[in-house]
């Protein structure tokens, strides 16, 4: 599709919130102070696993200062969570080390935290298993004996299955086989994750929570704890990072609202960083046992995996990341018969909540690492086997994913140039050095989860001229705010600075299901558009009354007509002629935009997403043979972003996924102490987060395919930047040395490890023909 | 033990306890809420402010240490009207997201330039590699520096 001509869109426009951020204006939740408000302070378990046999907050309660001391004896709670299996406090067991047990508010932060210190809890320690494969014995400690509705400890399972893989097996003349696993990780944004709770003296709740599914937020915790939910407002502060990690209600906010309403007191509630690694959502560790297979020309025929998905203690978002991973075992490149074969086990540690890329950086990485194998099997360019067998606008996959737009060649052969594929592929094996691909798929307009993927719109034109978007959606700091207001800027025919946009209180905005799955510039942003274009509908409607014609334009916030230019108007006049006379009316319009997708079968076959992402990159890197040490010398991505409606917000979503990626790939991972079930360093400084001589320039290339659904062609981006980075760079060092990674983040040890005992490709079928 | 200290050019005379730091002085006492914090060990440098001049991570500060210092924080950096050079570059440049670390990453940026570091992406890394920023994948914020350091040698 061609692009449509704009004024204000494709524009690299400042962020509306700039200028109050870089002068640290802007606060934060932690720095709202509500007059009155307690300290708040969570009592978590040292255990794993362990019976809960009594506790005692007398000495704690007696403490002058202390406002209340709540735990599972004295709440009112229901479980909450898929399957139900889990509580704000814990009644029975804890499950994992940083499990909640009680909670405190306080005048201060040194009362409650000498609070909890009074609290006597005694635990009768369990058998821990951390191992999600010692976790499927027999025999192993059960860790919800509770739920009889699951078989040991396998919370769920993800079977899907299209074609007929065994047939296409026979019939392949190159298969590949290995199993590839990712670590526990954290979002890691720099704010932690911070809550205040207010009970009015109606028994109305307001929460400041930076979280953005704010309406299932509301209703969780209305059904957790027994509220009615119509009686909760959530407004949300500025949100300092979140990366999937404040995405819904975690343990935290249930117990802040619990010590609010027990107090009768404001209580801010703040996780420290330790806190934020041990008792906040985590990228879970996924295993895949993958098989892929294709023939002597090099089309694949299939695509067989087993999949563990390491849980943690409790079905959080992270139960359902075998949604995306599948997507992409299924329809990433033409893929005519695939199976997907998966348990999420639950383990005794952290649980894995819905990080940036949700479950897919973990399947890329086992795909496309297959995808070179195989190509070195065959004697095969993997660029070119890529292209071979990319997808193409038109295609339905297997999955009923329907590619509507698809720049996935275009940006195979970008990478391809732009890294000097051709010519360095394979040929810096003496100086050590590497170059590997990898692409995506990715949902990229809204991806339908729940009974809705909607989102409301309301537009509001005042007499000053003044147009305000008030948007269902969220500012996490990605520039959505900005890239609505350019949208409605667009639409109506006025300038930037007309538009304002409203978004963070439940009261006001309309219904959205949140911000996930890089959904917001193409779900709110559609549902933008359309508000604004019925409110310039009516604007123009007035305009006409008094100009006296009926073909009018608005550009630049004047009105005038097609045929008589000289008969023109400002558009704020024309707001004005209509409401300020008898019987007047103000222009307001809503919309609710909810994408043309489809609830998938209980086979997992439809199209969740209106339309799909796609990109490539290639990673160069330097291995230190006698270390292991991997240097990332150069990321070239090119991404298929529909129209990039705000180029430079679009290259920042990509220039930091890639730099999350990065980490992810090389040096970002929480390793447990496998006795006792504890993270062995939950701080910033052994966590890995990449600085910034840890990245290297990341080199941007956009890709504009101009989806049809999309606002002014705009496809979502969010999460693109980072999923093929970990596969990429183990390509890379493929190339390199010569080995094939196994798993990621790749320390220098793990390297030197797969270097020292020849880690290669497994071709089970068709060895030798390359 | 009483400290006397000049903070974005007014006077602050404090009784402090021994444990009490530059980033509880400032946030919780002062009310200077745009110095943020993301970790309290010194790692993320989300709380840096300058000291006479130079850029110190304030959770890590203590301020019993700082009698007869100055401080500078992000609001002290911050002009009456309008942003500094470094301000307006960060917002030109997009390179602020989230905005967390942005008044950390400016005040260690401030210091950086005013060191007369050379305009070298690499030197400019390196020179910021003690903050931490999670959304931008830091090149915008190389660029904005860097533009900075060209207008101000021109």
């Amino acid at each position: 599709m061609t692009a449509t001509e704009t004024r204000v869109v494709g524009k690299r426009l400042p962020k509306l919130d700039a200028p109050d951020k870089v002068s640290g204006r802007i606060q934060y939740a932690d720095d709202l102070d509500i007059p009155g408000m307690l300290t708040g302070a969570i009592l978590r378990s040292p255990h794993a696993h362990a019976r809960i046999v009594s506790i005692d907050v007398s000495k704690a309660e007696a403490l002058p200062g202390v406002k209340a001391v709540i735990h599972a004896g004295n709440v009112q709670q229901r479980p909450f969570g898929y399957g139900h299996d889990n509580l704000p406090l814990k009644d029975r067991k804890v499950r994992c080390v940083g499990d909640e047990v009680a909670a405190v508010a306080a005048i201060d932060e040194a009362t409650a935290k000498r609070a909890l210190g009074l609290i006597d809890v005694v635990y009768e320690v369990l058998p821990a298993v951390v191992d999600p494969l010692e976790a499927l014995e027999d025999g192993a400690p059960l860790i919800h004996d509770e739920r009889l509705d699951i078989d040991g400890n396998v919370s769920m399972r993800w079977d899907f299955e299209t074609g007929d893989v065994d047939k296409a097996a026979e019939e392949a003349a190159v298969i590949v086989e290995g199993t590839y696993s990712s670590p526990l990780a954290a979002p890691g944004a720099i704010e932690t994750h911070v809550v205040i709770a207010s009970f009015d003296r109606s028994g109305h709740l307001t929460v400041w929570s930076p979280v953005h599914m704010v309406f299932m937020y509301r209703k969780e915790l209305a059904d957790t704890l027994g509220l009615d939910w119509g009686n909760i407002t959530i407004k949300q502060p500025p949100v300092g990072g979140s990366f999937g990690g404040k995405i819904d209600i975690d343990t935290h906010d249930f117990i802040c609202v619990l010590l609010a309403e027990a107090a009768q007191r404001p209580v801010k509630l703040a996780m420290s960083r330790e806190e934020e690694f041990i008792g906040t959502r985590t990228r879970q560790p996924i295993h895949f046992k993958l098989r892929t297979g294709a023939d002597a020309d090099g089309n694949i025929l299939f695509r067989d995996t087993h999949v563990i998905s390491d849980n943690g203690a409790y079905n959080a978002w992270g139960s359902h990341a075998m949604l995306v991973a599948m997507n992409t075992v299924t329809s990433l490149y033409r893929v005519p018969n695939s199976r997907m074969r998966c348990a999420v086990v639950y383990t005794n540690k952290s649980y894995g909540g819905s990080v940036r890329g949700f479950g897919n950086p973990q399947s890329t990485f086992a795909v496309e690492q297959q995808l070179e194998e195989i190509a070195d099997a065959l004697g095969r360019d993997p660029m070119e086997l890529r292209i071979q067998n990319a997808n193409q606008a038109g295609d339905v996959t297997p999955q009923g994913l329907k590619i509507t737009t698809c720049g996935l060649t275009q940006c195979l052969e970008s990478v391809k140039e732009a890294s000097g594929w051709n010519e360095r592929r394979g040929k810096m094996k003496d100086r050590y050095r590497g170059l590997g691909a990898a692409a995506f798929i990715h949902v990229g307009g809204g991806a339908r989860i729940y009974g809705s993927d909607g989102c409301g719109a309301m537009i509001k034109m005042d007499d000053s001229g003044q147009i305000s978007l008030i948007s269902g959606s969220s500012e996490l700091g990605q520039g959505s705010e900005t890239a609505l207001a350019m949208i409605v800027a667009e639409e109506v025919g006025v300038p930037m600075s007309k538009v304002r946009v409203i978004h963070s209180d439940t009261d006001v905005k309309p219904w959205d299901v949140g911000v996930h799955a890089s959904r917001t510039t193409f779900v709110a942003g559609n549902a933008a558009r359309l508000a604004a274009g019925r409110a310039r509908d009516k604007l123009l409607a007035a305009a006409a009354e008094v100009l006296g014609k009926d073909d009018l334009v608005i550009e630049d916030g004047v009105i005038s007509s097609r045929s008589e230019p000289e008969r023109a108007m400002p558009y704020d006049k024309a707001i004005r002629r209509l409401l300020l006379r008898e019987e007047g009316n103000v222009i307001m319009s809503t919309a609710f935009y909810d994408p043309p997708t489809e609830n998938q079968d209980k086979g997992y076959i439809g199209n969740i997403s209106a339309t799909y992402g796609f990109g490539a990159h290639v990673a160069e890197v330097e291995v230190d043979p006698g270390t292991g040490q991997v240097k990332l010398l150069n990321l070239w991505t090119a991404h298929d972003v529909g129209r990039a409606i705000n180029p430079s917000a679009v290259e920042g979503q990509i220039e930091g996924g890639a730099v999350m990626g990065i980490g992810l790939a090389l040096t970002e991972e929480l390793p447990v102490r496998v006795e006792v079930g504890e993270l062995m360093a939950p701080n910033l400084h052994d966590y890995g987060l990449p600085t910034m001589v840890d990245a290297p320039r990341i080199h941007v290339d956009l890709i504009e395919t101009n989806d049809p659904l999309g606002p002014f062609g705009a496809k979502g981006i969010g999460e693109g930047g980072l999923i093929p980075v970990p596969a990429a760079v183990a390509n890379a060092v493929a190339d390199a040395v010569g080995i094939r990674p196994r798993q990621f983040p790749l320390r220098p040890w793990k390297v030197l490890d797969w270097i020292q005992t020849g880690e290669t490709s497994n071709v089970v079928k068709g060895a030798g023909r390359g | 033990m009483r400290i006397e200290l000049m903070v974005n050019g007014d006077p602050v005379s404090r009784l402090v306890e021994g444990s009490e730091s530059l980033l509880d002085l400032l946030r919780n006492d002062l009310g200077l809420v745009g110095t943020k914090w993301g970790c309290l060990t010194g790692d993320c440098g989300a709380c840096t402010v300058l000291v006479n001049s130079e850029p110190v991570v304030s959770c890590l500060k203590a301020c019993a240490q700082l009698d007869g210092s100055t401080v500078t924080t992000i609001e002290g950096l911050t002009p009456t009207h309008g942003l500094s050079d470094l301000q307006q570059a960060f917002v030109d440049h997009f390179a602020t997201q989230c905005g967390f670390c942005t008044p950390g990453m400016i005040m260690a940026a401030e210091a950086l330039v005013n060191s007369g570091v050379p305009a070298d992406e690499a030197a400019i890394r390196e020179g910021l590699s003690g903050n931490l920023c999670r959304c931008t994948g830091y090149n915008k914020i190389v660029d904005a520096v860097m533009s900075v350091i060209e207008q101000r040698n021109a």
